[in-house]
């Protein structure tokens, strides 16, 4: 199972260091190229937004809690239970409400201009086929909670993102639109009245942007933990870009913190 | 053996000239995480020098902002919210609720001077014979709460037409006596059709908690820039800062 995905890896890289009789060798030696795996354009715009988002988050947090609750005064809010509950002081970044509120209207251009420019990119570049769900994706998702699971002892084979993979990256450009959309609400109740309208009054503006912010602070989290835990192989992908697909995930059958270092996957019988 | 579905998907791969290194991979998580950690410099202000570039970012959303604003863009309280009455939060920045002194001070009057053709001094029986605005409306605290009211008072731009501001008066100050707070205004955010002087809240005239005999309100402006217990207005070429601008709020403060 192994052999056809090294001459792959060689015949689409174009040059191969390895005799293709090596192919058949021990598994280490099967994919001595490192590749190339993501442009300079998407490395950069990926640490600008995982910048920008910290700054967001932090600010956003820190004028949450200058007022924490949804309610207008004298009305009850039906959708949140800890009203008036602050976030602890230390995820919040501004050092009070009005330098955490000149950071947040700052940095929203940087997250706007940067997701712009990775939109626009990965659009022009063709690398949106890889981050958008195909054909299969239910399933293949299954295939994936399945192996993390212990249900399944393979590591199913689905390419460069596996379908959890290709469900979050394809989420996270909706998720961030929302949350811009919904902090416009919130910036300009009155002169874009008809949007905070829209969301059901400022109040649930408020709210959806505090949800979309959620949302994306979720799916970061079990983004870092998932590099960290499943694919550290992947960091230097994202710093120099250069990736070992002898290390892949699939290759090393890897499970959160199982078989981080790479070895051979368990064979399985034909 | 399972089908791979590694094959044909069109994935860019090239190889880079350097090997892998597990060293140089030690080496950048390394520094990703010192990286980490500085971003975690939790509970902070963030850096010094970035003050410049933030002040840059406000001047150039202020003027996003004045590029927006139109006076036929109105603030409205959803139907479904009811009025704050006495949960409305008072503020005010003396130790206790100003309360104007007839005895020391004289009978209250609202000044309006500066670039204008015709100094005023209106009592608050002239106010009441002027044309009177009731308008239901929320109004926006810069902390993130709202609470509607039912405010009545007179437009600032029927105070500006009875004194004659004159056009190169681009910005006006609402200075009050609650020790000093004051905040100015572009003169078209004073010209909304919404921008009051209010007299009334909920029917009632105003109490010392909201701001009596007289304050500013509008939807378009966050609340600090609502000038309670008003005592000037005062037409100007330049802005003239304000309380809570001048600690570090953006001046603007527009919704």
């Amino acid at each position: 199972m192994t052999s056809p995905d090294g001459a792959a890896m060689e015949a689409m890289s174009g040059t191969s260091s390895v005799p293709n009789g090596a192919a058949a060798g021990s598994v280490p030696e099967q994919h001595p190229a490192v590749v190339h795996r993501h442009h300079l354009i998407v490395r950069l715009t990926h640490w600008v937004n995982a910048l920008a988002l910290v700054v967001m988050i932090g600010s956003g947090l820190r004028i949450y809690n200058a007022s924490p609750g949804f309610a207008p005064k004298g009305n009850s809010f039906c959708c949140w239970p800890w009203e008036g509950m602050a976030v602890p002081a230390w995820a919040t970044f501004g050092g009070w409400l009005g330098g955490a509120r000149h950071w947040h209207f700052a940095a929203m251009w940087v997250l706007v201009a940067n997701g712009l420019l990775y939109l626009g990119f990965i659009w022009l570049h063709g690398e949106w086929r890889d981050l958008v769900p195909r054909r299969g994706f239910v399933r293949d998702s299954i295939e994936m909670v399945r192996f993390y699971m212990w249900v399944s002892r393979e590591h199913p084979r689905q390419g460069k993102h596996n379908a959890l993979q290709r469900g979050t990256y394809f989420l996270l450009p909706y998720v961030g639109a929302a949350s811009v959309i919904t902090g416009i609400a919130i910036w300009k109740p009155v002169q874009l009245g008809w949007l905070t309208a829209l969301m059901g009054g400022y109040h649930w503006a408020r709210w959806w942007h505090f949800m979309a912010m959620a949302l994306l602070l979720v799916l970061s989290i079990g983004h870092v933990f998932m590099v960290f835990a499943v694919d550290p192989y992947s960091l230097r992908a994202m710093l120099t870009g250069g990736y070992n697909p002898a290390k892949s995930p699939e290759e090393r059958n890897a499970r959160p913190f199982v078989n981080l270092f790479g070895r051979p996957a368990p064979k399985e019988d034909a | 053996m399972k089908p791979d579905r590694w094959h044909g998907v069109p994935t860019r791969l090239r190889p880079l000239v350097e090997p892998s290194s597990r060293r140089g991979f030690f080496r950048t998580a390394g520094g990703l995480l010192i990286t980490g950690s500085v971003l975690a410099a939790c509970d902070s202000d963030g850096p010094e020098r970035a003050g410049r570039w933030l002040a840059y970012a406000e001047k150039k959303n202020e003027g996003l902002e004045r590029a927006l604003f139109q006076h036929t863009a109105i603030g409205s309280a959803p139907a479904s919210v009811q009025s704050a009455k006495g949960e409305f939060p008072s503020y005010f920045v003396s130790d206790t609720a100003p309360v104007w002194d007839d005895a020391a001070s004289g009978v209250w009057r609202v000044e309006v001077k500066g670039l204008v053709a015709r100094p005023l001094s209106l009592s608050l029986d002239d106010l009441r014979r002027m044309p009177l605005v009731t308008q239901r409306v929320p109004h926006f605290c810069v902390e993130g709460w709202t609470a509607v009211a039912e405010f009545t008072g007179v437009r600032v731009s029927s105070i500006a037409a009875a004194a004659g501001a004159k056009p190169d008066a681009a910005y006006v100050d609402f200075a009050s006596f609650d020790d000093g707070y004051h905040e100015s205004w572009d003169r078209e955010s004073a010209e909304h059709p919404q921008a009051l002087i209010v007299i009334a809240k909920d029917g009632a005239p105003l109490s010392p908690a909201y701001g009596a005999p007289a304050r500013v309100h509008a939807p378009v402006k966050l609340g600090y820039k609502n000038t309670k217990y008003l005592t000037t207005l005062t037409y100007l070429p330049e802005r003239n800062g304000g309380y809570w601008s001048d600690k570090g709020y953006e001046w603007y403060g527009g919704t």
